[in-house]
């Protein structure tokens, strides 16, 4: 009668078991890399204040620029100062609890500390300035922040994300004029003339994927 | 075996460190050991002046030339800052004074129609009553951008419909205003 397990049999099996549980720890860590509890898309965090871009951006419809004012000319777009907060604030809501903090902080000079919820590694050079100029508008990374009484991050920022864009700037491109609008329904049903409109921005502003998808237009 | 599987495992191990996400530096909105006040952006000493300071004081004497361009970047900057109280007509009926800031006087009242320019440039640096100053936000060149642009709304607000030309008319009909 033939053996039914050869001399290799056993060696096999390890191996087996070995690559299944290798397989197993990878699928946990990729899950948990992709999945909200590892990016903390849409997590909101613990603010000194909390600030509602929903009634601000949203029911007042006050231009994100009003108080992100550098992300026109530099690579941050900028906590606002408390300064700009008391613009409205030092006639409007002045006795409200909520915000203590601020006058507080107005009064001893001393900053808000905000927790960043939209957060890139060091590594990773991002110019606010440079794609607002473009006409990338702020929901497409930052999601719609006029719908978000409580802010958290609207994407997870991985590179694949990024790459999808840089890889294929054309649709992403909207009038530069209009960087802070929210609402872009509309803006893909006319298939054809966007088409034409992202292939002729490409061209008139040079942008060039090769170039785009370069490790040191990022990393430096 | 048994060394050869430890191993390979303590070889995957520093793909689990992410040091580079997190250097030991300070960016400009996070705070910072280096200085007393605990910021990492501090503000230029009293008595220093940016390397494009003189360029912008004399950007906020001297009246920049009106052109398309100017009043088109003056719309824009208005739309920006100036509409959440000044309204979209510059008649001071902004969202905010309707949720209780004090209510700012119409840019169509005799008073402001007669001010010069420099006027309206003056209230965006310095603050006038219970707005404040918006030297921090808006460029020197862009104040006199602004005032341009008050002054086209000024002229809108009081110009007869006869006066406009045909095309004009339609599209005025058409925007239902």
């Amino acid at each position: 009668m033939a053996q039914i397990f050869t001399a290799s049999a056993d060696t096999r099996l390890r191996a087996m078991l070995l690559m299944a549980a290798a397989a197993l720890v990878l699928a946990i860590v990729a899950g948990y890399a992709s999945q909200g509890y590892g990016t903390v898309v849409g997590w909101v965090r613990d603010q000194p204040v909390p600030f509602s871009h929903r009634h601000h951006a949203g029911d007042l419809g006050i231009d994100c620029r009003y108080c992100h004012g550098a992300v026109e000319t530099s690579s941050r777009a900028g906590f606002p100062a408390t300064h700009v907060c008391m613009t409205c604030h030092s006639q409007i809501w002045t006795n409200a609890g909520m915000l203590a903090p601020v006058r507080l902080s107005l009064a001893q000079d001393k900053p808000l500390i905000w927790q960043r919820v939209s957060k890139l590694p060091d590594y990773v050079y991002f110019n606010h300035s440079a794609h607002v100029a473009k006409g990338v508008p702020c929901v497409t990374c930052h999601g719609r922040i006029d719908r978000m009484p409580l802010t958290a991050a609207a994407h997870s920022f991985h590179m694949n994300w990024c790459l999808d864009c840089h890889r294929n700037p054309g649709p992403a491109l909207r009038p530069p004029g209009e960087v802070t609008r929210m609402d872009w329904s509309g803006w893909d049903d006319s298939v054809e003339s966007h088409r034409q409109y992202a292939a002729l921005r490409v061209r008139v502003e040079h942008i060039d994927p090769v170039k785009l998808t370069q490790c040191n237009v990022c990393h430096r | 075996m048994k060394r050869a599987i430890l191993l390979v495992l303590l070889c995957l191990l520093p793909a689990a460190c992410n040091d580079m996400g997190r250097q030991p530096r300070s960016d400009s909105d996070e705070p910072s050991k280096l200085f007393a006040d605990g910021k990492a952006l501090q503000a230029p000493p009293e008595g220093t002046l940016a390397r494009d300071d003189p360029a912008r004081m004399a950007a906020l004497q001297n009246r920049p030339p009106l052109t398309p361009a100017l009043l088109q970047r003056g719309a824009e900057r208005y739309a920006i800052y100036c509409t959440p109280c000044h309204g979209l007509t510059g008649d001071g009926h902004g969202r905010i004074p309707s949720r209780g800031f004090p209510q700012p006087p119409s840019f169509h009242e005799a008073r402001l129609k007669a001010a010069p320019s420099r006027h309206f440039v003056d209230v965006i640096t310095a603050g006038y009553g219970a707005m404040y100053s918006y030297s921090d936000r808006i460029e020197p060149r862009d104040r006199w951008a602004i005032a341009a642009y008050i002054r086209a709304l000024q002229i809108s607000q009081s110009m007869p419909a006869s006066a406009l030309d045909e095309d004009e008319r339609r599209r005025l009909e058409e925007s239902g205003s």
